[in-house]
């Protein structure tokens, strides 16, 4: 049973903040899915997670089974058991994917080329991957969606305890989001795999059921709740949710209303410029 | 204004027939009137030529001995080969063809016993295109010569290995490559040399025939005390294929100026490097893509790696001149640099005196990419190994399409070598 805790976390870009205090578990086995607008900090989240350069954490804790993995390089949260599906994966020019499965595996111990190999093909077969490409540098004059494939096949290979799939479903045909959504389901149920699914759309949770929706929005999350939030946004749109145009420090149009943080938990329904002192 | 030291006595002095011993000596009494070039020529500029002190090196004498040990590991890397050239000390000390080429009409052994042999030298490179080939006239004590005749289809690589272990020796190989229409050949020239302070001035001559394939790949491993200043000069008639690549590994300055005259139509071109210079190495790259006829074309696929506090210089010329109508021509050098106190400038240029062309040049040089390091680590590879992997994955391009098979992977693993030797 592993456990991927985020606290509080804040994190800056430039000295803009982005990320605004998450809160936030997932726990072995269990489908969650954070949705939100563009910019509202859903990349931000994946990549503070697997440790991108270029990202300034203020304050709060990303923890793994009780491990910080704030203070991990990206490497070892890898070898810890998180895994990142990009949403734009990059081209790797000349680095070849069965080199690189190599030496992840050789990093961790976990085992040899033979093994990665024997991976690969099972994983291609899984997901209708062409094998051709496990002999391609990476990423490289791939489309869209079989970059998408590639970063789920390797999800296979690797067994990750956790894993962060940011916009998998962007540039995947309805047959092949089917497919990728099967072998990651499988992976929950019989591996345990905890995801954590970062979407703009619904369309993926038709397929990738999740147990808990979030809705991440100017950095925070604003609202958590079963699968049916996916169908309430689906009618309703991001803008039941949006805050006012100008954000976190707002000032009320008579002058005297000043508010660090929009409440995420008031009505979203409600007058945004309502004085609440009146 | 630096005289030129070396003497006319000298190069009369050295050992070969009377029509190559009044070659040289008229190639150095032109020399003996001529100076060393200065950065002020634009084909000169960031170069450290000013540097160089000609009365520091001699000729050698004598021919020294036996092949080296240490090319042995080299010419075992092409196991399968048409036959083999080694080259200690500017002498040749080792010369094999197999029977059947022989037997076909090939030629591959010291110039001075191919016939006809004065046409040959000089049949791509008379005039320069610096002053070094000139001294390469003058002073080359035993040139090399390739000649295959029409029709001749070769697959195995033919192969020439040099190695300098004299002290303060100044060496000048000599290549010359002729190929008849039609033929097809590959070559390996390899330049090492043991830790001594030495002068290399290599001049290569590709003549590509109507319709010949010719691959060329040269490696130049210098021991970093080593100064190389170099031209590679080839020639492709009509509808004629060369492929050639140079990779740059060693030296203290080394430099290798690619000129590429394309003389027929339908002539190509290609000319590739991988250059890696650590340390305190400067090397200096120099290409020239001449066309000259209509419906030629040419592809420069140049990448380097500077690190520690290496240099590296690339400027490279297209010409299009006024009859080369429907020129398809690309120049691209792209360079990684591996530290902050690495220096490398890029200076493409294009000369076009025709309509009907497409030319284009790309450039770049910037630190390895965060992106792709990043992507690689966030798979679990470790930091260094993820360095390693887009290092070698950048030079790939090159290594995988070179025109010499099973030279791809010794280069990586010394590129490798480099890169973590080098203070990245």
């Amino acid at each position: 049973m592993s456990e991927l805790a985020i606290a509080d976390l804040r994190v800056s870009v430039d000295g803009k903040p982005i990320l605004d205090g998450i809160n936030l578990t997932v726990c072995s086995g269990e489908v969650h899915a954070v949705m939100g607008p563009n910019g509202s900090g859903k990349s931000t989240l994946s990549h503070v997670i697997m440790g991108k350069p270029g990202y300034e954490v203020v304050a709060g804790s990303v923890t793994l089974d009780d491990c910080d993995v704030l203070a991990m390089e990206p490497w070892q949260r890898a070898q810890a058991g998180l895994f990142l599906a990009m949403q734009y994966p990059t081209e790797v020019p000349g680095v070849y994917l069965d080199d690189m499965l190599t030496e992840a595996f050789e990093a961790g111990d976990r085992g040899d080329r033979a093994l990665v190999e024997a991976r690969l093909v099972r994983e291609a077969a899984a997901i209708g991957f062409d094998e051709t490409f496990l002999h391609r540098p990476l990423n490289v004059d791939l489309s869209g969606g079989e970059k998408k494939r590639n970063e789920t096949l390797q999800l296979g290979v690797l067994q990750p305890k956790i894993a962060v799939l940011d916009e998998i479903d962007s540039g995947l045909d309805v047959d092949a989001l089917r497919l990728v959504s099967r072998r990651i389901e499988e992976e929950t149920n019989r591996r345990g795999l905890g995801v954590l699914a970062i979407t703009h759309y619904s369309r993926l949770l038709s397929e990738l059921k999740p147990d808990v929706v979030h809705i991440l929005v100017r950095g925070r999350i604003v609202q958590t709740a079963g699968p049916e939030l996916a169908g309430r946004l689906e009618e309703t749109g991001y803008a039941a949710w949006e805050p006012p145009e100008n954000g976190g420090t707002e000032v009320g149009i008579r002058g005297h209303l000043h508010r660090e943080h929009p409440d995420p938990f008031a009505d979203p329904f409600a007058d945004p410029f309502a004085d609440p002192l009146a | 204004m630096t005289p030129v030291p070396f003497e006319v006595e000298s190069a009369r002095s050295l050992p070969g027939p009377r029509w190559l011993r009044d070659r040289r000596a008229s190639a150095a009494a032109t020399l003996a009137g001529a100076e060393l070039p200065t950065t002020e020529e634009e084909v000169w500029r960031y170069s450290r030529i000013a540097e160089l002190e000609l009365g520091a090196f001699r000729l050698v004498e004598h021919a020294s001995g036996d092949e080296p040990e240490a090319l042995r590991p080299v010419i075992d890397l092409v196991p399968e080969r048409a036959g083999v050239i080694v080259v200690r000390n500017g002498r040749v000390v080792r010369a094999e063809l197999a029977d059947d080429l022989a037997s076909k009409g090939v030629f591959f052994g010291a110039l001075a016993e191919a016939e006809n042999p004065s046409s040959l030298l000089g049949s791509v490179a008379s005039a320069g295109p610096d002053v070094f080939a000139l001294m390469n006239d003058a002073f080359a004590a035993d040139p090399v010569a390739l000649v295959v005749p029409s029709g001749v289809v070769v697959e195995a690589p033919f192969a020439v290995a040099h190695w300098i272990d004299e002290e303060a020796a100044a060496v000048l190989p000599r290549l010359v490559v002729t190929t008849g229409e039609g033929s097809e050949i590959s070559v390996l020239e390899y330049y090492g040399s043991a830790a001594v302070t030495a002068l290399m001035v290599p001049l290569v001559e590709l003549s590509v025939g109507p319709a010949a394939r010719v691959g060329y790949v040269g490696v130049q491993d210098l021991a970093p005390s080593v100064w190389q200043v170099g031209s590679h000069v080839s020639a492709v008639d009509r509808s004629g294929v060369l492929r050639s690549a140079a990779a740059m590994l060693g030296g203290d300055y080394a430099r290798l100026r690619m000129d590429c005259r394309l003389v027929g139509r339908g002539a190509q071109g290609d000319l590739m490097s991988v250059y890696f210079g650590e340390g305190h190495q400067t090397l200096d790259l120099r290409t020239f893509q001449d066309h000259r006829a209509p419906d030629t074309s040419s592809e420069l696929t140049f990448k380097g790696a500077v690190s520690g506090s290496a240099r590296s210089i690339y400027t490279g010329l297209i010409k299009v001149e006024p009859d080369a109508r429907g020129t398809n021509a690309r120049q691209s050098n792209r360079l990684l640099k591996l530290s902050e106190d690495a220096w490398a400038e890029s200076v493409p240029n294009l000369e076009i005196e025709t309509n009907d062309v497409r030319c284009s040049h790309a450039s770049a040089v910037g630190p390895v990419d965060e992106d792709q390091r990043f992507y690689l680590e966030s798979r679990g590879v470790k930091p260094e190994v993820a360095q390693r992997l887009v290092v070698t994955g950048f030079f790939e391009e090159v290594l995988a399409q070179l025109p010499v098979p099973g030279v791809g992977e010794p280069l990586r693993a010394r590129i490798i070598d480099k890169l973590e030797g080098g203070g990245a």
